[in-house]
């Protein structure tokens, strides 16, 4: 039992790196915009984060210029999509080469360049009490976790009951409206990639500074944010269920991480402790599971006939005269 | 070039109103065109002013410009006499100008509350939809205009759209409404109530700009008209009660109008397409089709009248094998065609004329050569075990070319470079050149200028002459009524009924008959009711 | 009022004494001007590259002339050079043919992962004995690669075919899965002594290199060019082959302008995207099959982790999806990863990658619309 609350509690910190990066992703969607270069994003945030809190000793001071950078990296990808119009597609991979590359050539060397100070943990008072959801929700988890839980309520009021949220949605729907009753749509997207990116800063900056602690070069991230795209597919564009699905795969890699270690597993001889080359198709789990939680979520877009924003990828060209 | 001289109407000095809207000397330039070539424009209060033209004309542009969309190269525009400089449609609705599009700007996920507040400044943060909802409603009873405000737009039929399109620019506070052609997606019936929405209007002191290129509504409608002609005004605020139909007509085409086509009477022969109580789905999941029949014959002309959204894209889909149907079954010749693929449609000699030339019927960036063979790459001559030869298909385009008079440098070009006409061509080109049995023809002559669509009409025609059996799908009553041999209603995705026109043509009955039936009633109780007033 | 017309984003007022006006290009541009514009974003790349090189504290002249030295400065190093671009045109390839039906395969990584793991099953099961006849050793390994490609394309094609799973993030996944796969296989099945490589393989299993006919031709002393370079070269030519002048290629090259025009043609989407992601699938499987068998003769981890997989995009992308521009696109990236070897810092290549890329995807723009100086007051 104890056992199990720890990998949730463990589950749950990795889990908000996913958050944080599909919500960013998320954001980007619902105005039209397709943002692939997450990954590369969430490794420059989580390399500057780290180097930055190493020069400074300040790990928050990390955290913010970590948020910078990859919101900056963020506008090539604007620039190239929204005003040169290019294939959204190509233009945000190459985002993620370019993020990517960036972080390696900058980040030579941190590894070895001593220790950094974390971010702070803390425990609330009276909620970490309750049974069984308390220690793993509201013990000792980072503030960046915190911050998380009450991310998700406010994205969802945001988006689905405010004015700015609806003229979000309006341009990521139908474009050519937003744009013929004054809102600028060139302008909301540019934005709303900036928040993506911005948010894959603090997500790689919750990885390098909170979850596991460090800068191993590519594989810090090691495709979570590619596994962010494939929630905000998999959560139909919903701030809450993007949550949902973030922590459920927090929780499987760190299971996959913890299973392999302790020597008896449910009262058996675990068979990971004794064949330690299983551990390689435990690692394969959760990237199979997104393949399968992508199947669930296109099936479902197919059932209730909703899907994406419907502008999704596509440039908005002012229409001229058409054929 | 002509000589036809610009006819205005002369403003004796006691019926000089103020002048409400004035544009004067609007140029409007896109890459290779000239759309607006010094355009002067007025407006008064508490008229309606029709604005004519063919497609192409340049209606839509200026008044674009006159709606903060546009910004004009050079001219100048005044607003209550004060000149005004739009940046963007927002400006021109503060200034009372607003603009209800053809193709309606509505958010279809979002309801009808939300579209209507859409881009404003209140609510200010949280959106308080309850009390919203209540206000629009009593803006929409206070205009006639009957709305369910939590309904989506996707929900809605076209004309309800209308309505919300109309009550958005109402919410604003506009007081004057520029309306690009509004009647194009509505009955017979729903085109009066709208007229007596815009008069009701009207008498509360707006103004109506209507753009359109019916002749015979503007004068229903209108007080004065305006007519463009490739850019330039031709007749500047004609009084509607001192012009006559010929008259704006020549205005607008610049010489005598024909309006009757050379056909020849017909006999058709075997009955080629066979369409039995077909029931289908469109892509939203709502019944499309609900038990339609017809059937065209061997060297007939059939066409298919009614309102645009009844039915006729999913019916053409089925017939052509990209749509399956759930219930009923389509023959050609005998053989069932429907639930298979639209491969066996092309290989049994269905030529299909889509609605959508630039997103279904071509692929823009591939050349003529290759568009051309879209249909016929996998038969010899063109295609031998596998391999295309592309000399034969060159060669072969060339001859299109020549026969069908496409303008173009050459058939390598891509073409996304061509235009609407043009482009027409070249999928006529394909599909005739198939000698197909069936042809499904959808609005075959949409955006096309006089010139272009007199060309198609002949090509059909002589498709009929040579045996085809002819499936013309269109929202131009006067088309069909001249081409077809015969013409079917549809309405919610059914037959209202069935009508033989005779070689003397379409009376006036026959197209209120048509309209009766456009708006939902049978045939039968057509005749019903005429009988019962002849007793 | 002459301001400025356009409704084009990008075309804000300036106020000069001329102004920039953008306008969509009406007429298709001379036959020089794309690869004008692509070696300009390429030449832009490099500064910025050099640029960024520059703040992490290296040297870019010294950078860019070892690479210039390092990859073309003699027939050994040309060797070395063409057989680093061996995988990266067969993963080219696959990347072409797939984006060509805007099918996006960024999982060409793994498909070449799992044609490597293929062709050295036959040898390390074994399936083949040791002294079986190169003849045979060969074709069978090729089969191999392509076959274990194909499936591991297979997947994602279907996938998307049936479920519209985008493909996307399913390739990407498989990427990973794969390298799991193939590295308990290196590390737990076949390994040699517990280090990270299985056993070499046996000579017969070997592709054939210049250097083998050393003796007859003693210009061919010390060069590793291997069969894998004639196996590409004559991949690329099927290719275009079935592109540009087969049935197959036609409805490919359709899809991929118009997906609905395709349909509305009575082309099987379904049928095509399958088949078009197993050919990508077995193209990539060949370059890892050529890759194993022709360099480093054994399984190991670090061919496989060298990124051929992407590298294949950007080549695919600069090459404009033609396959014989491809060829020599490879060298060029070929020459940079060889020489990017021993840059300091080690992540530079992968960063000009990057950088070349964006330039080049951003310089598109140019071919779809034209600037003009106008001065201010004239007529348009």
């Amino acid at each position: 039992m104890e056992a199990i609350i720890n990998i949730l509690q463990a589950g749950v910190a990795s889990g908000t790196v996913l958050l944080f990066a599909a919500m960013g992703e998320l954001f980007a969607e619902r105005s039209g915009v397709l943002n692939l270069g997450v990954e590369g994003m969430m490794l420059v945030g989580a390399m500057s984060g780290y180097s930055v809190a190493l020069a400074t000793g300040n790990p928050w001071l990390g955290v913010l210029v970590a948020m910078l950078a990859a919101g900056l990296l963020s506008q090539i990808h604007a620039f190239i999509a929204i005003t040169l119009q290019a294939d959204q597609v190509v233009s945000g991979l190459s985002l993620t080469f370019l993020g990517a590359g960036i972080s390696l050539v900058l980040g030579e060397g941190l590894s070895k360049a001593g220790t950094v100070s974390l971010l702070p943990v803390a425990s609330i008072p009276l909620l970490s009490q309750i049974p069984f959801l308390g220690p793993i929700f509201f013990k000792e988890q980072s503030y960046l976790v915190y911050i998380g839980y009450l991310f998700v309520p406010l994205a969802w009021y945001y988006i689905n009951r405010t004015r700015p949220g609806m003229h979000l949605r309006s341009v990521g729907e139908y474009p050519a409206a937003a744009d013929a009753l004054g809102i600028n749509v060139f302008r909301l997207r540019y934005f709303y990639v900036f928040v993506g990116g911005v948010l894959a800063g603090l997500a790689g900056a919750t990885i390098s500074l909170a979850v596991s602690p460090g800068w191993f070069s590519e594989m810090t991230t090691g495709g979570q944010g590619w596994i962010a795209v494939g929630l905000v597919i998999f959560a139909q564009w919903d701030p809450i269920r993007a949550a949902i699905g973030s922590y459920a795969f927090g929780a499987l890699r760190r299971l996959i991480l913890d299973i392999q270690g302790p020597t008896m597993l449910l009262g058996m001889r675990n068979p990971f402790y004794y064949n330690p080359y299983w551990g390689f198709f435990l690692q394969m789990l959760p990237y199979a599971f997104t393949i399968i939680v992508l199947v669930i979520g296109s099936r479902e877009a197919v059932r209730k006939r909703l899907g994406s924003p419907a502008a999704l990828g596509t440039p908005y060209i002012r229409g001229e005269r058409g054929l | 070039m002509d000589t036809l001289e610009c006819k205005t109407t002369d403003l004796s000095g006691t019926e000089k109103a103020t002048l409400f809207v004035e544009m004067r000397g609007i140029v409007k330039y896109f890459p290779g065109v000239l759309a607006n070539d010094h355009v002067d424009f007025e407006l008064r209060h508490g008229e309606i002013h029709a604005l004519l033209g063919e497609n192409g004309a340049g209606k839509s542009t200026l008044m674009n410009v006159l709606a903060g969309l546009y910004r004009p190269e050079s001219g100048v525009i005044l607003v209550k006499g004060n000149e005004v400089n739009f940046s963007s449609p927002r400006d021109a609705i503060k200034a009372g100008i607003g603009m209800i599009h053809q193709f309606f700007m509505l958010v279809p996920s979002q309801t009808v509350t939300e579209n209507i507040l859409l881009g404003l400044d209140t609510p200010r943060f949280r959106l308080q939809l309850h009390e919203y909802d209540r206000v629009v409603v009593d803006l929409g009873e206070r205009f006639g205009l009957k709305v369910e405000p939590r309904a989506k737009i996707w929900q809605l039929s076209v004309g309800e759209q209308q309505r919300v399109e109309i009550l958005k620019m109402l919410y604003r506070g506009t007081d004057i409404l520029i309306m690009d052609e509004p009647t194009a997606v509505l009955a017979p019936q729903e085109i009066e109530d709208l007229f007596k929405t815009l008069r009701t209007m009207v008498a509360e002191g707006k103004s109506v700009i209507f753009i359109s290129h019916k002749l015979h509504e503007a004068m229903d409608i209108a007080d004065r008209v305006t007519v463009l002609r490739k850019g330039r005004v031709t007749a500047a605020g004609l009084d509607v009660r001192k012009t006559t139909l010929p008259e704006l007509a020549r205005q607008m085409v610049g010489r005598e109008v024909i309006f009757h086509l050379d056909k020849k009477p017909g006999g058709p022969g075997e009955i080629v397409l066979e369409v039995k109580e077909v029931c289908a789905e469109n892509d939203k999941g709502l019944h499309a089709l609900n038990g339609l029949s017809l059937n065209v014959r061997a060297g007939e002309i059939v066409g298919l009248a009614g309102v645009a959204g009844n039915g006729q894209r999913e019916l053409a889909q089925v017939i052509t094998g990209l749509r399956r149907c759930t219930d009923g079954c389509v023959k050609l010749n005998g053989e069932v065609i429907c639930n298979r693929s639209a491969l066996i449609g092309i290989q049994r000699g269905v030529a299909h004329i889509p609605e959508d030339r630039t997103g279904v019927g071509t692929a823009p960036n591939l050349s003529v050569t290759d568009n051309v063979i879209m249909k016929q790459y996998r038969r010899p001559p063109i295609a031998r075990h596998g391999l295309l030869n592309m000399q034969v298909a060159t060669k072969f385009a060339n001859e299109l070319k020549e026969s069908y008079d496409i303008i173009v440098p050459n058939v390598e070009t891509p073409v996304r470079l061509l235009s609407g006409g043009n482009l027409q061509r070249v999928i006529l080109a394909r599909e005739i050149s198939g000698q197909p049995s069936l042809m499904v023809a959808v609005q075959p002559t949409r955006g096309l200028d006089v010139g272009a669509i007199e060309g198609v009409h002949r090509l059909l025609l002589a498709q009929r002459e040579s045996g085809a059996a002819i499936l013309l799908i269109s929202e131009e009553l006067e088309e069909l009524l001249s081409l077809s041999d015969r013409l079917y209603v549809i309405y919610e995705g059914r037959i209202m009924g069935e009508m033989k026109i005779g070689a003397e043509g379409s009376t006036p009955e026959m197209v209120d008959t048509v309209g009766l039936m456009m708006t939902g009633t049978l045939l039968e109780q057509i005749h019903k009711g005429e009988a019962e007033r002849n007793v | 009022m002459s301001e400025n017309t356009s409704s084009h984003p990008a075309a804000h007022n300036k106020r000069f004494s001329f102004i920039l006006r953008l306008e969509p290009r009406l007429e298709e541009p001379p036959r020089w001007y794309p690869a004008a514009v692509s070696f300009g974003a390429i030449l832009v790349a490099l500064v910025l590259g050099g640029i960024l090189i520059a703040i992490a504290g290296g040297d870019p002249f010294r950078s860019y002339a070892h690479i210039a030295k390092a990859s073309f400065g003699s027939i050994g190093v040309l060797s070395d050079t063409i057989v680093k671009a061996t995988p990266i045109l067969l993963t080219s390839l696959a990347c072409s043919i797939a984006f060509r039906m805007k099918l996006w395969n960024i999982g060409a990584e793994g498909q070449f992962i799992m044609g490597a793991f293929g062709a050295s099953a036959i040898v390390l099961t074994p399936i083949l004995p040791a002294d079986t006849s190169p003849w045979i050793f060969i074709p069978v390994m090729m089969l191999a690669g392509i076959l274990m490609g194909a499936i591991w394309g297979f997947i994602p094609g279907f996938l998307k075919a049936r479920f519209n799973v985008n493909e996307i993030i399913s390739t990407l996944m498989m990427n990973y899965i794969a390298i799991s796969w193939v590295n308990f296989f290196i590390f737990a099945v076949w390994t040699e002594g517990g280090f990270q490589m299985s056993h070499k393989f046996p000579e017969n299993a070997w592709l054939p290199r210049l250097l083998d006919y050393a003796k007859t031709i003693p210009a061919f002393r010390g060069l590793t060019t291997h069969l894998g370079l004639l196996i590409g070269i004559i991949a690329a030519a099927i290719l275009w082959l079935i592109i540009y002048r087969s049935r197959w290629g036609y409805e490919i090259r359709l899809f991929g302008d118009n997906p609905r025009a395709a349909q509305y043609a009575g082309i099987n989407i379904t049928r095509n995207t399958v088949l078009v992601m197993m050919l990508s699938g077995a193209l990539a499987g060949l370059g890892g099959m050529s890759e194993v068998t022709g360099m480093v003769h054994r399984l190991q981890t670090s061919p496989l982790a060298a990124g051929y997989g992407f590298t294949g995009i950007i080549v695919a992308w600069l090459a404009k999806l033609n396959p014989f521009v491809a060829i020599l696109v490879s060298i060029l990236f070929g020459a940079l990863i060889l020489a990017g070897r021993e840059i300091q810092p080690s992540g530079v290549p992968k960063m000009i990658q990057g950088v070349i890329l964006v330039c080049l995807i951003a310089s598109d723009f140019l071919m779809r619309y034209r600037i003009r100086v106008v001065r201010a007051g004239e007529e348009a």
